[in-house]
């Protein structure tokens, strides 16, 4: 069994991280067909992210906030035999609070009052940071369902995926404040005269009183459900930092994603969250920082003429061949330098996990389960 | 349509991993270049831009890191500061640290907050006229939406007061089109072309022009005409050992690369028609190559401002 296989097999969540666009997406993907294919169960990947890729690559059409699963014929297609299951779902922000909002409301007319306030609908509907909390409840509550064995969860980039480390802390702190109880006591009790009081004319003054009114409804109707919000947002922090839970952290050896990854390391490290596994992805193969092969693209670049005449003559007119062995010397040599920057940034990471993945760079697009399955070959072949 | 350098806010946007902050220093570097005070603004804190023009961090407070050419750093903090003591006159420093933490906590019930103080600082720089040219390194795809549209989902929060005061005219600036614009950028990839195409359909609602389009990394074609009958001989076993002889060590590796080159070239290719095809013919595509750099630096961004220079 390969490290990486055993992780999964060990674990009930796998969080991938990592910078934008090194592949955390499909990477989680590959990693949950692997899953489905080689360790059976239920396996469950969530994307958190708010672009929609996930689908493409697992061959769905689309897929919402319901888990749906992926279609035998689609393994049939690429091949495989999967001993358990895969499902896929993708997080809509909006159903996901309405859905949250409805379970924690302590009756109707509170659920349709807040579902209807303006706060309300901008928080949820069209803001970026809200994502990162209701992506964590999301996950807690998929887990908890105990309908899966495996979840294998995509993240936004890094300094987001901080962000939404964080954003169960961050909401039951925010719910405790005591600038939020300074804020709705005026509107709470009417013997304050809050516009006697600097702050609330300040705050008056730049956002107006309506602005204020709102909010404050907004948080009287959300206090009503503040003691199940603040036990979940505990609940949901237990389920990350359990030792069922592991991260992955995703990069590609350039230099910003490696910068990021490590940045991403340390904060777990500081949380104390299980690092499972660093995957180095696209990496360039071996051979290009190979003396020998250097040396051979070097003299196809000096002595093209020389060697095009040692050649058959049937391979083509002398002066073509020539300047054919001069363009694979050069491109060999433009693709080293980004191989040897590649090994550099390797050599840097300073702090690295038990288990270190790479993933070649692979000449084509991954768009389909057959694609999945390949990459999926190669984080298991370590 | 007002070419790109004539507008006075680029919204440099794309999937993360394509190189926006490339194209946004080289923007940059080429609008001081033609003479313009050109700010450039790193909004993602992932505090790279600096390397780009190896100058040194950037803060806040914008610094100039080239003749006509300045770079500055997100901070909503500052931000707000800097707003307080512009509009309220809020005269002592002391008295905003509090205030500060206020407004950060109406920040997170409100998340608008956050990205009006972003945009809004943006575009005060360029009403004020304090340069010619501001060129933001934008958040991605996923992102850059919620903060296009800021101010009018402040709008509709905020019935009165300063703050909606101010939505208004900051709506106004980024909806011109002769000022504003946002500047896609792609690599010839199956997702970053993908999600490119779905954050114009999505932009629309924001009302914000998409100026252009930037292709990075595009790569070179390795063989000209009838070379690659050349190549395919020269991969057939006998040829290549006789290549391998010729050149006195084993040429395999050396073939090996360039079969990558020539699938990598013929995939993104591919991904290229796919997203000439996907938007409005009108719309301009700039081109930009695979550097091959040895890193981010002032030559790679050098390099990148001479070809989108040429291509414009």
């Amino acid at each position: 069994m390969s490290e990486l296989e055993r992780l999964l097999a060990a674990k009930e969540i796998v969080v991938t991280c990592g910078s934008g666009g090194v592949g955390k997406t499909t990477t989680a993907a590959a990693l949950g067909t692997m899953a489905a294919v080689h360790l059976g169960g239920k396996v469950l990947v969530l994307t958190v992210d708010p672009a929609r890729r996930l689908a493409t690559a697992m061959g769905l059409e689309e897929f919402g906030n319901r888990e749906t699963k992926v279609p035998t014929e689609a393994f049939v297609a690429a091949g495989v035999e999967p001993r358990g299951e895969l499902w896929a779902a993708m997080l809509d922000t909006k159903a996901s609070w309405d859905d949250l909002v409805g379970a924690h409301a302590p009756d109707a007319k509170t659920r349709d009052a807040i579902l209807a306030n303006p706060m309300y609908q901008n928080i949820t509907g069209k803001f970026v940071q809200s994502h990162d909390y209701i992506a964590m409840e999301r996950l807690y509550e998929l887990h908890a369902s105990g309908t899966y064995d495996l979840i294998v969860v995509d993240t936004p980039p890094t300094r987001n995926a901080i962000d939404f480390l964080e954003a169960p802390e961050r909401m039951a702190e925010f719910f405790s404040s005591k600038f939020l109880r300074l804020l709705i006591t005026p509107y709470r009790s009417r013997l304050v005269n809050f516009a006697s009081k600097p702050f609330y004319s300040m705050a008056d003054r730049i956002l107006g009183s309506q602005f204020l009114e709102d909010i404050a409804e907004f948080f009287i109707l959300f206090q009503s459900m503040y003691s199940g919000f603040v036990e979940r947002a505990r609940a949901v922090e237990r389920v990350l930092s359990d030792r069922r839970t592991s991260f992955l952290v995703v990069t590609t050896l350039e230099s910003a994603p490696v910068r990021e990854a490590e940045f991403f390391i340390d904060a777990l490290s500081s949380k104390k969250l299980h690092l499972g596994a660093l995957v180095l992805n696209k990496v360039l193969p071996d051979y290009l920082n190979d003396d020998a092969a250097t040396n051979v693209a070097r003299r196809l670049c000096v002595d093209h003429d020389a060697i095009a005449a040692a050649l058959p003559v049937d391979v083509g007119d002398r002066d073509d061949v020539a300047r054919v062995l001069v363009e694979l010397g050069e491109s060999f040599l433009n693709f080293q330098v980004v191989a040897k920057r590649e090994a550099e940034q390797r050599a840097e990471l300073a702090v690295v996990p038990e288990i270190v993945v790479s993933v070649p760079y692979l000449d084509t697009d991954v768009f389909d389960l057959a694609g999945l399955v390949g990459i999926g070959a190669h984080l298991w072949r370590h | 349509m007002t070419s790109l350098l004539e507008r006075r806010l680029l919204f440099v946007t794309g999937k993360g991993g394509v190189g926006k902050t490339t194209i946004a220093a080289g923007l940059g570097l080429l609008g001081a270049r033609s003479g313009r005070r050109t700010l450039v603004c790193e909004v993602d804190a992932k505090g790279n831009l600096a390397d780009f023009f190896e100058a040194g961090p950037t803060a806040f407070k914008a610094r100039e890191v080239q003749a006509s050419l300045w770079a500055m750093s997100m901070d909503t903090e500052e931000s707000l500061k800097e707003y307080l003591s512009l509009q309220l006159k809020v005269p002592l420093l002391s008295r905003i640290g509090p205030l500060a933490r206020i407004f950060d906590f109406i920040a997170t019930a409100a998340p608008g907050v956050k990205e009006i103080l972003t945009v809004g600082k943006l575009a005060w720089e360029v009403r004020e006229g304090h340069y010619d040219l501001v060129v933001v390194d934008a958040p991605a795809t996923g992102h850059i939406v919620g903060q296009l549209r800021a101010p009018e989902a402040i709008k509709e929060l905020v019935s009165v007061g300063l703050v909606r005061d101010q939505t208004e005219w900051m709506t106004e600036l980024l909806t011109d089109p002769t000022t504003t614009g946002v500047v896609m950028v792609a690599s010839p990839e199956e997702m970053p072309v993908t999600e490119s195409l779905e954050l114009i359909d999505r932009l629309a609602d924001t009302h914000v022009d998409v100026a252009s389009i930037v292709v990075n990394r595009v790569l070179p074609e390795l063989f000209g005409r009838g070379e690659e009958e050349i190549f395919d001989r020269l991969c057939r076993p006998d040829d290549t050992d006789a290549l391998s002889a010729a050149v006195g060590g084993r040429a395999g590796p050396v073939l090996d690369a360039a079969r990558l080159a020539v699938t990598l070239r013929r995939t993104r290719t591919a991904h290229l028609a796919r997203l000439r095809a996907g938007v409005e013919p009108t719309l301009p595509i700039l081109y930009v190559p695979e550097l091959f750099a040895r890193s981010h630096g002032m030559r790679a961004t050098s390099q990148v401002a001479d070809r989108l220079g040429e291509e414009l």
